[in-house]
């Protein structure tokens, strides 16, 4: 028998070479996730709650940005997705801005506001980092209810849908599920090139080892804040997005429960996992989306699924996979 | 004397609530020797290191490097005038391969960092002189494996491959030999002596034969103060030295 043609270059154990690229398993887990958005709508899936999840996986692999891959946990994520859901709102409504404006605008409101909060907040560790995200959260909470543009208990309502770029109709759902399809794809790959980036990089070092970094003379704050406003500006794209979608902007979410939700969504998931947000966000929607006729058991349903994987799955449902597959995803 | 001197500190002093950790210390290490930092436990080394690398600000006193006021600096910006520190506890990125961590320190020192819009691929073009730093330190057939699998004294040599890819001009090492077995003690100092050839290194240190064969100039420190200062003849033949800090174990 002929020897195999291509050996790997070199397979003995020590020597690495040097990951390049996205490797094969996650191309392929990149496809079957790509194909799965395509053409879920067409096999019976209901468009708004296949694109409710898009958004809030969006917003959990922004939120991952930070957790698990710079590990600071923000627990004020809300304010950005939600705030930027009523920017959009207000700019497409009040101003008639086309949807990529209004998104553009809201995604630039949410990166400020990021980059405002973010500079506050990593000058504290842990615990403090955590409640002074919330407390900055709480504050865009109030000021949503009680600015005027907002509508208050309201939100604002019947968000319209003017035409992409002018001349993109964008009445039916189908229309906004490609918008939504293609934000989401590109907002991932760019988390994605955020993760393996030389920048990326910089950001495992400082959550692997803080000290160590700052005395390889790494200016760690400068790295946390650009990941911090990163994270918010996909945060807000998400929520822009959502703004189309259920052509409304409320105070649900902007509220803090929005920001334990987003917790929940990569946890269950997997934290420090590139697919795990997507999943954990899927399961956690379709729960509630599917499970609705429970009612107010949809919250114990999803408390236990939390503790089951806190007790049983610490690292999330891509996370075991990754470490029984010995891989990572 | 004429003698040069890299790092010098003048009345350093630390306080913490009720309690001065570090209290008027003078140091000067002079540029290309090996310098230790001995004394009881809980005479002010970690602290002493802590302030060099202004991981902690001092409550009195200068510290100069290189002839520059560093007092009030930050750690990192200390760091990048080559004053490199390692720590007590071994100071990898525990989930990084060992090419990855040594990459870290040359992706630093070599631009790049701040590129969250590049592939990683570009990370390449430090391997090949990152190979040469593992191969150096002898690290070799580890390059692969993911640094908190490797043994104890295995991460103290990546530590100093991470920390010399950064070509520091001086370095503090926080008692490199802790917690070893006799062979990679062997290894760390054969390693030091060829890491101090052309820079300057202050050690903390705890293992008199290794301070012995080492270092050029010890100074001891009890109480947060200086006691003595000299070569190991000198120093460890000092009667107030040998009372405070060997106490009987040579008597």
């Amino acid at each position: 028998m002929a020897a195999p043609i291509s050996a790997p270059a070199s397979a003995q154990a020590g020597l690495p070479l040097p990951t390049t690229g996205m490797p094969r398993h996650q191309v392929i887990a990149l496809a079957v996730m790509v194909l799965f958005f395509a053409l879920a709508p067409f096999a019976g899936l209901y468009s708004v709650f296949l694109m409710k999840v898009m958004c809030f996986a969006l917003f959990a692999c922004a939120f991952n940005l930070l957790l698990g891959y710079v590990g600071l946990l923000s627990f004020g994520h809300a304010a950005y997705f939600g705030f930027s859901s009523y920017l959009a709102a207000h700019a497409a409504k009040a101003w008639g801005f086309t949807p990529e404006l209004a998104i553009l605008f809201a995604v630039a409101g949410s990166a400020l506001i990021g980059l405002a909060f973010g500079a506050l907040a990593i000058r504290r560790q842990g615990i403090y980092f955590a409640m002074i995200t919330l407390a900055l959260a709480q504050m865009v909470f109030f000021f949503c209810l009680q600015a005027p543009f907002t509508g208050g208990e309201n939100g604002i309502q019947s968000v319209p849908r003017p035409p992409l770029f002018g001349f993109i109709p964008m009445q039916g759902d189908l229309q906004v599920y490609w918008l939504v399809f293609a934000l989401f794809i590109g907002g991932f790959l760019l988390v994605y090139r955020i993760v393996h980036s030389p920048f990326g990089q910089v950001l495992k070092a400082i959550r692997e080892n803080e000290p160590r970094a700052i005395s390889l003379g790494y200016r760690v704050d400068h790295y946390k804040l650009i990941a911090f406003v990163l994270s918010a500006a996909l945060a807000g794209l998400a929520g822009a997005a959502k703004a189309f979608v259920v052509q409304l902007a409320s105070l649900t979410d902007v509220a803090w429960q929005m920001s334990g939700e987003v917790v929940l969504m990569t946890l269950v998931g997997g934290m420090g996992t590139m697919f795990g947000p997507v999943v954990g966000a899927f399961t956690i929607i379709t729960m509630q989306t599917y499970l609705a006729e429970f009612g107010a058991w949809v919250t114990v349903i999803q408390g236990g699924i939390f503790l089951l994987c806190v007790l049983a799955f610490r690292r999330g449902i891509v996370g075991e996979v990754a470490r029984l597959t010995r891989k990572s995803f | 004397m004429t003698a040069d001197y890299i790092l010098e500190t003048r009345g350093l002093t630390k306080e913490f609530k009720g309690f001065t950790a570090v209290n008027q210390v003078d140091l000067k290490v002079r540029r290309g020797t090996i310098h230790a930092l001995i004394g009881p436990n809980g005479a002010g080394k970690t602290t002493c290191f802590n302030l060099l690398t202004k991981f902690l600000q001092p409550t009195r006193g200068a510290i100069s490097y290189n002839g520059r006021d560093i007092t009030r600096m930050k750690p990192a910006d200390v760091a990048r005038l080559g004053l490199i520190r390692s720590f007590q506890i071994s100071a990898v990125f525990p989930h990084l391969t060992v090419l990855e961590n040594v990459r870290i320190a040359l992706q630093r020192s070599r631009g790049a960092s701040f590129d969250f819009w590049r592939s990683d691929t570009a990370l390449d073009s430090f391997n090949e002189r990152a190979l040469e730093l593992i191969e150096w330190v002898g690290l070799s057939d580890y390059a692969g494996s993911v640094a908190v699998e490797m043994p104890y004294g295995r991460k103290r040599a990546l530590e100093i491959a991470t920390t010399l890819a950064l070509e520091p001009e001086m370095m503090l090492l926080d008692e490199p030999t802790a917690g070893m077995g006799h062979e990679d003690i062997d290894r760390i100092v054969q390693l030091v002596k060829r890491v101090s050839a052309g820079r300057t290194v202050l050690m903390v240190e705890h293992n008199l034969s290794v301070v012995s064969t080492l270092c050029e100039t010890i100074t001891v420190l009890t109480r947060g103060q200086v006691l003595a200062e000299g070569d190991y003849q000198s120093v460890s033949t000092n009667p107030e030295v040998i009372q405070a800090y060997m106490g009987t174990a040579h008597g």
